[in-house]
């Protein structure tokens, strides 16, 4: 059962991890890897091609902040996202895929809101 | 549920990307995944057009009624999902996936120039701030790459004189002239990023459209597939009911390819209501430019190049 829980997780998440308009893709950051961050928004930028979230996330030596990209505005629209989906102070949960060259930047594949919606986009 | 989440996180993290896990930067400790993330987001996907009105989902059993005479005008988008004309691996007939039925004809040169170009997807990808790609600094995306790469949707407008294609991405136009006339003499036109198009109805449903005059800076797709300064386009828009539009796109470009191939065909756009709103899709130079600075640069920074 737990084997094909996991089978489920994974196939869940190949799901969310197709892009549907960008002219780069996740491969793009190279030698990437998948991180889960939390922290609180200070920007969301409504821009084209790439929409840009910026959240500040705590660890042991301070606060870094984080521009993680989504997708274009023109996709997002179609699974409810817009350009007040975010506000400086939210809370959210991100899922993206970073370098590993240590670079506070990456993709985003999912967002969990305060109220524990995930967004898909 | 630890094991939940973090195994296969792992597979599928090696199944993305075919790299072995690298160590960290001690710069900044990443905090751990979260063990109780959920694995498919709750969100619903809702079409909605350029006014955020919902998109209406046709009855798969949808009756149509005849197609009109010579006549291909409405808002029209692809009949299988507004995202069915994305076609980031390239070409819809042709992804770039390294499968032997998607190798295209090059010849000499057009192997050389397709491996000169440094996509963002498929067999010949590189990291996001290596690309060449044209459109990542917002060049005109060009035709017929206007509609190989993000055909969203599209209205069409008829004249005495001119069928006109507004297209939702890049928020441009084509003009094709109807009156007859050939291509511009050879001597004096210029290199357009949509070239010159002109066509004729060769039936009561079939448009077909020659275009030609293409500047060579544009790609042909997503992944970087070249042309030359000779390259002819053939559509041919074949309204098969009321309600569909099918799309045959031929690349004609000799210096390139050794034979023509058909990048769309008999590719599916479905009539909108008459109030679907285009939406604008602008590539911003400025906002760009502030992508490549605030992500791009720093995603490849002190890595290996390849």
């Amino acid at each position: 059962m737990k084997n094909g829980a996991s089978f489920l997780l994974m196939i869940g998440l190949l799901a969310v991890s197709v892009p549907v308009v960008a002219h780069h893709g996740n491969a793009s950051y190279g030698h990437a890897k998948q991180l889960t961050l939390k922290g609180t928004v200070t920007e969301w930028d409504w821009l084209s091609p790439h929409t840009l979230l910026k959240i500040d996330v705590k660890d042991d030596h301070g606060v870094v902040n984080w521009i993680v990209e989504w997708n274009a505005p023109s996709s997002l629209i179609n699974f409810g996202i817009n350009k007040k989906t975010f506000k400086p102070g939210d809370e959210v949960t991100v899922f993206i895929i970073t370098p590993d060259n240590g670079a506070p930047v990456g993709r985003i594949q999912r967002v969990m809101l305060a109220n524990g919606t995930w967004l898909r986009g | 549920m630890l094991n939940r989440f973090v195994i296969p996180a792992v597979v599928l993290a090696a199944s993305m990307f075919s790299l072995p896990a690298r160590t960290q930067n001690a710069r900044t400790p990443f905090p751990a995944p979260d063990p109780n993330a959920p694995p498919v987001a709750q969100n619903q996907e809702k079409h909605v057009d350029g006014w955020y009105k919902e998109v209406p989902v046709p009855p798969k059993d949808q009756k149509s009624a005849l197609a009109p005479r010579h006549d291909l005008s409405g808002i029209w988008e692809p009949a299988a999902g507004w995202r069915d004309g994305v076609q980031f691996l390239g070409a819809k007939e042709y992804p770039s996936d390294g499968k032997p039925q998607h190798e295209l004809p090059f010849t000499p040169l057009g192997e050389k120039t397709w491996k000169s170009h440094k996509p963002g997807f498929g067999t010949t990808e590189v990291p996001i701030a290596l690309n060449n790609d044209p459109f990542d600094t917002c060049d005109p995306i060009g035709f017929p790459r206007i509609e190989l790469f993000n055909l969203r949707a599209i209205q069409i407008l008829q004249t005495e004189k001119q069928v006109l294609i507004f297209y939702q991405n890049d928020r441009t136009f084509r003009s094709i002239w109807t009156d007859g006339r050939g291509f511009p003499p050879d001597d004096i036109w210029e290199p357009r990023w949509y070239g010159y198009s002109i066509g004729k109805w060769e039936d009561d449903t079939t448009f077909v459209v020659e275009t030609s005059g293409l500047d060579e800076r544009t790609w042909i797709d997503n992944v970087g597939r070249p042309h030359s300064s000779d390259l002819r386009v053939e559509e041919r828009f074949h309204r098969v009911n009321y309600d569909i539009l099918e799309l045959t796109l031929t690349i004609i470009d000799p210096k390139m390819y050794a034979k023509p191939w058909n990048a769309l065909n008999k590719f599916p756009l479905r009539l909108q209501p008459a109030d679907f709103d285009l939406r604008e899709m602008i590539c911003s130079p400025s906002e760009q430019a502030e992508f490549d600075k605030q992500v791009s640069r720093p995603a490849i920074a002190n890595s290996k190049k390849k």
